[in-house]
């Protein structure tokens, strides 16, 4: 073979590398597994996903269906993307919603403020029998939390839902095996690599489509616990706390009620990559209420079965 | 802002338990300005709600509940690091015995070692046993820092002392880059910052050591391999075949031939994440078309010379996880690149002596002992000596009632057993 043809147009970078990483583990579990599904919360994370998945089969559809974990609590802006983006991908959509666990009496409805973000896994779960699912893929990142910077990319579950940090299988090289017995199921972590930095770089490379909350907006907020909370149905105004309108952008998606606002001015994408690379807070720090309740909050959910 | 384009240095921490993996990691991690304040904050906060003192480096990678009450760590832990040079993944891995599958995970992927030893206690049987693994495992350069400087006074001679010992085992396992520092994870000597303590000693720190270690992923892999994972179907009724490419570079109009089947074809197309290109590199997701009607499917691989070996038998080095011992004539199910087919152990010729490295004649293996063995399965292979090409050389084995994963393997031997 003659060396002096060789293309020099395509160099491979960081992002090439994770993305392929992250192509060859979506395959590999479709093929190793009966019933994968695709969690997505509309965050920036589920939508990188999505957006992978869908490379790693083009031209073809989706091989599984998306499956959204509804808490009722939603930002609006949140919701019309998942539509959008899933309609884009031409994927199946299944909404499993915490308010029919709380009907069916599984769950203790906390009332119309109340957080039900640790509810979610009851749905959840439920959901992933009552489809007969073996594999759920999440876009859970180690980098997010010490806890899932433990767990395996693929993360063996229990027929109780249960994830036992103890007893992780080995995952040797990018040997993954995915095969369970009926009733146990995985949960597969294709971005486990990736950083918040990387997903912002990939997304801008991609000129991906996001829900609009994520970029600088005016909005009505009230500081909470140290956290900007957007005014709004799952938001009361308690008293001593008083309205302002800020510019602001959130930094995760999550329940309206228990996710804070950063201040910001970015508006694009390269604005918020410059905001991200120099951040002084992590993201759940920044902006999770849900993970404050102790020091092994992520931890204590994800036995449960929790994303 | 753009950021430049870094290169990426993939490492795990090893060596015996509480020789101090996790705090250096941890030091590294505040010395360079790695965790955000609030991490920071939780770590001076569980600290101090376990009465460990002011600040538990360890507790920045220890995450566990467990692991904070026990003060070891229980799994790996994986955290991303970027200096001003180069991007580093970093596995801080157990030490303790129980958890050496753990180990092994985290070292399977990893180009560098480094290796922790107390000063105090040289190399423990574990920490022969750690360097053991990670050379079987392709790890060829190692970074060693011989910690808790601080207890021994910075005795020079405490230091050599540890160091020829281990000198003489890295030579053995034939590691070919061996960089040895005095330093003191809990006080920060020699990580980041060289240390006023050490005044007999001009090497790097170990940042310094990480930043410019030269090693790299394989470049010894000379053939090209795409184990095929999925089989696309593409309008007008074409095939492309998708997988992970690694070794070689694969290139449009290369002759390659699809194994096991041993069909000679033309490469006519190449897909990426990023569209069609006519050249792919080592760890790029691809699809490929092929000139050839043929029936290929997962679990087949298409190669370049020098072609990988056909085989439904072969010897191999193993690492065994399982509860139970290994034993000759036992069934298992193994997964080598995208194919899974069933096993049967037809010899065990020996078990790994970890204190000599001397092969014992053995028929069984205990968990966590490492042996020879020679396989035989139901289904064609297509494998590469593991020192030539990591990815078609490894296997794991899994128990065919749970499923577990219960041992990792590397076809052939390495030089040293
Ligand atoms: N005096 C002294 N103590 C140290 C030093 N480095 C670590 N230690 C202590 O040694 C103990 C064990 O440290 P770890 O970092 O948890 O050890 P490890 O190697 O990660 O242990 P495992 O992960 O369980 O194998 C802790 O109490 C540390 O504070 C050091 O440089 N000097
Ligand atoms: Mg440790």
């Amino acid at each position: 073979m003659t060396t002096e043809t060789l293309p020099t147009a395509h160099t491979t970078d960081h992002l090439d590398l994770l993305e392929s990483h992250a192509i060859y583990i979506l395959r590999e579990v479709v093929a190793e597994c009966e019933r994968p599904v695709l969690l997505f919360s509309g965050g920036k994370d589920s939508a990188v996903l999505l957006h992978l998945a869908a490379k790693a089969f083009a031209p073809q559809q989706l091989p599984f269906p998306v499956m959204h974990i509804d808490t009722g609590q939603n930002f609006p802006e949140v919701l019309e993307y998942r539509d959008r983006a899933v309609q884009a991908t031409g994927a199946r959509l299944v909404v499993a919603k915490v308010q029919d666990s709380i009907d069916q009496g599984k769950v203790i409805d906390p009332g119309p403020m109340g957080s039900r973000n640790r509810l979610q896994t009851v749905t959840l779960l439920d959901a992933i029998t009552e489809h007969g699912f073996d594999a759920a893929f999440g876009g859970a990142r180690r980098d997010e939390d010490k806890a899932r910077a433990k767990e395996r990319i693929l993360s063996f579950r229990d027929a109780f839902g249960q994830w036992d940090p103890r007893q992780q299988r080995p995952e040797l090289w990018q040997l993954y095996q995915g095969k369970v017995n009926p009733g146990e199921h995985l949960r597969a972590f294709p971005l486990s690599d990736w950083t918040e930095l990387d997903i912002w770089q990939y997304i801008e490379r991609e000129q991906m489509d996001l829900p609009t909350i994520y970029f600088a907006h005016e909005r009505d907020v009230i500081l909470r616990d140290n956290m900007w909370l957007a005014v709004g149905p799952f938001v009361e105004v308690r008293p001593g706390e008083t309205i302002k309108r800020m510019l602001v952008r959130f930094r995760t998606v999550g329940d309206a009620n228990c996710t804070g606002a950063v201040i910001s001015e970015a508006k694009t994408l390269n604005q918020i990559i410059d905001e991200v690379s120099v951040a002084n807070v992590s993201e759940r720090g920044a902006t999770r209420a849900d993970d404050r309740f102790s020091e092994t909050a992520m931890e204590d959910r994800k036995r449960e079965g929790y994303f | 802002m753009k950021l430049a384009h870094k290169d990426l240095l993939r490492l795990a921490t090893v060596g015996s338990v509480d020789d101090g993996k996790s705090t250096l990691i941890g030091r590294l991690l505040v010395d360079t300005r790695q965790l955000f304040d609030d991490q920071l904050d939780a770590v001076v906060a569980a600290s101090e709600k376990r009465g460990v003192g002011d600040l538990d480096l360890s507790f920045v990678t220890d995450g566990l509940r467990a692991e904070r009450e026990q003060g070891i760590t229980i799994d790996v832990a994986y955290r991303y690091a970027a200096t001003p040079s180069r991007k580093f993944i970093i596995a801080d891995c157990p030490g303790h015995i129980q958890y050496t599958r753990n180990m092994a995970t985290g070292a399977s992927t990893a180009d560098l070692a480094l290796v922790v030893l107390n000063v105090a206690h040289g190399l423990k049987e574990q920490s022969r046993r750690h360097l053991c693994i990670a050379a079987l495992l392709g790890v060829r350069s190692i970074v060693v820092a011989v910690n808790k400087m601080d207890e021994v006074n910075w005795s020079e001679s405490a230091y050599q002392g540890v160091v020829d010992e281990l000198d003489t085992l890295a030579n053995e396992l034939g590691f070919e880059s061996v960089i040895s520092i005095p330093v003191s994870a809990l006080l920060g000597d020699n990580v980041v910052d060289p240390s006023p303590n050490t005044p007999w000693f001009d090497g790097p720190t170990v940042l310094h050591a990480l930043e410019n270690s030269q090693a790299g992923s394989w470049s010894g892999a000379e053939g090209a391999r795409l184990p095929i994972q999925w089989v696309l179907r593409q309008p007008g009724g074409g095939r492309t075949y998708a997988g992970m490419l690694n070794g070689a570079n694969l290139q449009v109009g290369d002759v390659v031939t699809l194994l096991p089947a041993n069909i000679a074809t033309t490469i006519t197309a190449i897909n990426s994440g990023s569209g069609p290109r006519e050249l792919a590199t080592t760890g790029l997701s691809i699809d490929v078309a092929l000139d050839a009607e043929t029936d290929a499917g997962r679990g087949d691989l298409i190669a370049t010379a020098p072609l990988p070996t056909v085989t439904k038998e072969f010897a191999a080095t193993i690492c065994w996880f399982g509860e139970a011992p290994l034993r000759v004539g036992q069934r298992l199910r193994l997964k080598h690149t995208s194919k899974v087919t069933p096993v049967r152990i037809s010899a065990l010729t020996g078990v790994v002596d970890i204190a000599t490295l001397a092969i014992d004649a053995n028929t069984m293996l205990q968990t966590n002992e490492i042996g020879l063995a020679t396989l035989q399965s139901a289904d064609a292979l297509v494998v590469d000596d593991y020192r030539d090409n990591r990815v078609s050389g490894s296997f794991v084995l899994i128990d065919e009632v749970t499923n577990a994963t219960v041992a990792a393997g590397m076809v052939g031997r390495a030089a040293f057993l």
